[in-house]
């Protein structure tokens, strides 16, 4: 009897909070567009390859070989921007940003390849952006160096006629796990599914409290019969029916049909762990909005919550690569579970027997965010 | 306009942000957290990749190869395995990046002048990182390869390594890494920190402080007063970007103090780039303000609006040259880039207005261009 009146009173509570949320248009509206179009955007956006890469030639030497080098540097991967004379005009090309590189090619390049001399290319390149720069060097050191064994070391120097048929090379044959063709799209459009996730559920029953706080209608809450428990738990079941819907229209009819990304894993167990992930997040938001008294106050304070855990819960810098004292703090950041185990189940279709640590960790999370807020509240 | 009310509504404005004390202190204390967590937390560098060996063959040439990977400071060795099965658990638990399986006959292959195969096993979740792992492992193993190729050609051939070396690789490679000669992302990241956390913070100032009159309705006060539209607008502006650029002058200090950052241009040009910007952020908020009509969406927006386009679209963290056509377009058509390119200029670039004009012009042409919308769409005849 008592269960049943509590069932409902969740029930009457959660509605007014999908009421409250469905009468604002704005707010609607961006929730639709985080969930398709932005997370479409990521995913097809960011390619990270290195694409029309500008570069400058210097040719010092003017000739035939010098030409075939060159003539290497092809789209999709390079772009020839200018060919230029003097060192000034490329400089300033690259200081203005409008060249990655410079490929500077001596004087004497043909005489000392035909002669059988060893000669030196020049690269000067711009790293204010160290990835593109790394690639660059990488692919241009590969064209210029098959340049120089294939089509001037192997012919020109007579090497093929010394009647040796293999050569000790080493065979590498890469395997390349969990992504094999490496599709940036998959990656990045669920790095950014997982970011609208964490932006609303943190920030919306956190903003729907403090309102609540602010207009004064927590008092009639307050004094009805509804218990603390009551008054914070229908705000995140709300919103996490409408992350969790959002969440599978977004995998489902985003990601998946337009990235072909193959939905190999524990798909049920991966939404299950998606609303843990909501629910302790929103505990955090609750918890924060429980210490302020202003919706501006709080709107800064998730703020300040959010952003470390967006940027450093190992999307955009994996654990490994981080400081240890930073590596130890992200462990209290839910993303970062989240993100294992999000990962886990769709890359590696990883099962709950490999998965529990980040569920255990996300529920200690958010038991000790929701019995900050319970106290909070009773206060 | 009449200037002493647009002073009397910046002061009303001010008087409110101050005597909310933990908004003010939050107000601060966002900026430099962020930028010390980013900088100190981030890092874009793709080093000490944590590899493991199954050497099969265990010769003296698997070991050497192996060397020339704990050697580098791009892989982290953690350790020789026994079995095959092992590499499966490590990839899947995430405890290593990379694997390298030498099986047998290496050794004997590779000095009968026979090629010898090895396998690469490399964890692709992180897309980016895996292709630049998969060029440190390509780039480790030819180095490795030519000295190989090089000692058997001159024992066969009976003539110097140095001989077969001009032959093989006649052309060498030099380069030079300009601006930021180590390529490290602790030089140029902790300055480009100061266009993402200011796109972050600033625009939210703004729309607290709107959006929480027109939700209070305390904004009718100034519907029916003297007030016009713009003396409104800039005297509610001016508290706010006044934050804002406090909170960009520390984020310089931090930059170039705490993060050794160089600063090699000039501080007139920073100075008024960032102001500009600082202006163009606050302004941001103007706009979103005027078409929400609650606190929740207001700062749900600019949350997602900021949040993506500094991650995403501004060129912090992901290089713009290498995004598709279609997302180049996005980044030309928001401000943050056009910063990012200034703070680049004046921080590792060394430079000047000669270059970053036209940055400067797209800066300021925007600013005018959300404040027309802004005003244009802020009526003190709301409809209800």
């Amino acid at each position: 009897m008592t269960f049943h009146i509590w069932l409902q009173r969740l029930r009457v509570m959660t509605r007014k909070e999908l009421l409250h949320l469905g009468r604002d248009t704005a707010l609607l509206l961006f929730i639709i567009y985080g969930f398709t179009i932005d997370v479409y955007m990521a995913g097809a956006g960011f390619p990270f390859e290195l694409r029309n890469a500008p570069f400058v030639l210097l040719d010092n030497d003017r000739s035939e070989f010098s030409r075939e080098l060159a003539g290497n540097f092809q789209p999709p991967l390079f772009q020839l921007v200018a060919d230029v004379t003097v060192p000034e005009m490329s400089q300033n090309l690259l200081d203005r940003g409008k060249a990655l590189a410079e490929l500077e090619i001596p004087p004497d390049f043909y005489e000392s390849l035909r002669t059988g001399r060893q000669t030196e290319v020049r690269m000067n390149i711009s790293a204010t952006d160290n990835v593109p720069a790394l690639l660059f060097t990488s692919y241009a050191e590969q064209i210029i160096s098959n340049y120089g064994f294939e089509t001037v070391g192997m012919h020109h120097n007579g090497l093929s006629e010394s009647g040796i048929t293999t050569l000790p090379v080493v065979d590498d044959q890469l395997r390349i796990w969990f992504n094999a063709n490496l599709e940036d799209s998959w990656f990045m459009a669920l790095v950014e599914l997982f970011t609208i996730i964490s932006i609303l559920s943190i920030m919306l029953p956190a903003a729907a409290f403090v309102r609540e706080k602010e207009k004064g209608t927590i008092e009639q809450l307050r004094v009805s019969p509804l218990s603390p428990v009551l008054i914070i738990v229908p705000k995140i079941l709300a919103m996490t029916m409408v992350i969790i819907g959002g969440t599978f229209v977004s995998i489902f009819f985003v990601i998946q049909p337009l990235f072909d990304m193959p939905l190999s894993g524990n798909m049920p167990l991966f939404f299950l762990v998606t609303a843990f992930y909501v629910f302790s997040t929103a505990g955090i938001g609750i918890a924060a909005a429980s210490i302020v008294r202003t919706q501006g106050q709080v709107a800064m304070l998730v703020i300040l919550l959010i952003m470390p855990m967006l940027l450093l819960s190992g999307s955009w810098t994996p654990p490994e690569a981080m400081p240890d004292i930073v590596r130890i703090c992200i462990i209290a950041l839910p993303l970062y579970h989240y993100f294992e185990a999000g990962l886990g189940i769709i890359f590696r279709d990883a099962g709950l027997g490999q998965i529990w640590p980040s569920i255990l960790g996300l529920s200690i999370i958010g038991a000790l965010a929701f019995q900050f807020g319970l106290w909070r509240v009773q206060r | 306009m009449n200037h002493q009310r647009i002073l009397a509504v910046a002061k009303r404005e001010w008087r409110e942000i101050y005597r909310d004390r933990l908004f003010l202190s939050l107000a601060f204390v966002f900026p430099i957290t962020m930028m010390l967590a980013f900088a100190y937390g981030l890092s874009l560098d793709v080093e000490d990749i944590p590899i493991a060996v199954l050497d099969q063959d265990r010769s003296e040439l698997s070991r050497e190869y192996i060397h020339r990977f704990t050697d580098s400071r791009y892989f982290n060795f953690l350790g020789y395995l026994n079995h095959p099965d092992e590499i499966d658990e490590l990839l899947t638990t995430q405890r290593i990046r990379a694997a390298i399986v030498i099986p047998d006959h290496f050794q004997s292959n590779l000095q009968e002048g026979r090629p010898a195969p090895v396998q690469h096993l490399l964890d692709g979740t992180f897309t980016t990182r895996a292709r630049t792992t998969k060029g440190y492992m390509i780039a480790i193993t030819r180095a490795f390869e030519k000295d190989v190729v090089i000692n058997f050609l001159s024992q066969r051939l009976g003539v110097s390594p140095q001989q077969v070396t001009e032959q093989l690789a006649p052309i060498k490679v030099q380069v030079r890494y300009l601006y930021n000669q180590a390529v490290e992302s602790s030089q140029s990241l902790p300055p480009r920190l100061i266009v993402l956390v200011l796109l972050v913070a600033s625009p939210f100032l703004t729309v607290v402080g709107i959006v929480r009159e027109k939700e209070n309705g305390s904004i009718y006060n100034m519907y029916a007063s003297d007030t016009s539209r713009e003396e409104y607008l800039i005297g509610k502006l001016m508290p706010y970007a006044s934050i804002a650029a406090i909170n960009a002058l520390l984020l310089w200090a931090i930059a170039v103090w705490v993060f050794q950052a160089p600063f090699k241009g000039s501080a007139v040009l920073f100075i008024s780039a960032t102001l500009l910007y600082v202006l163009c952020t606050t302004v941001i908020g103007l706009v979103i303000s005027v078409f929400v009509r609650t606190q929740v969406a207001g700062v749900l927006i600019t949350a997602i609006l900021t949040i993506v386009g500094g991650m995403l679209y501004s060129g912090v963290l992901t290089p713009v040259s290498m995004l598709s056509e279609d997302n180049q377009l996005v980044c030309h058509l928001l401000p943050a880039m056009y910063y990012t390119e200034i703070v680049d200029g004046v921080f590792l670039r060394n430079v000047g207005l000669a270059v970053l004009w036209p940055n400067l012009v797209v800066l300021a042409a925007y600013t005018v261009l959300l404040l027309i919308v802004g005003y244009a769409k802020f009526t003190k005849r709301p409809k209800t």
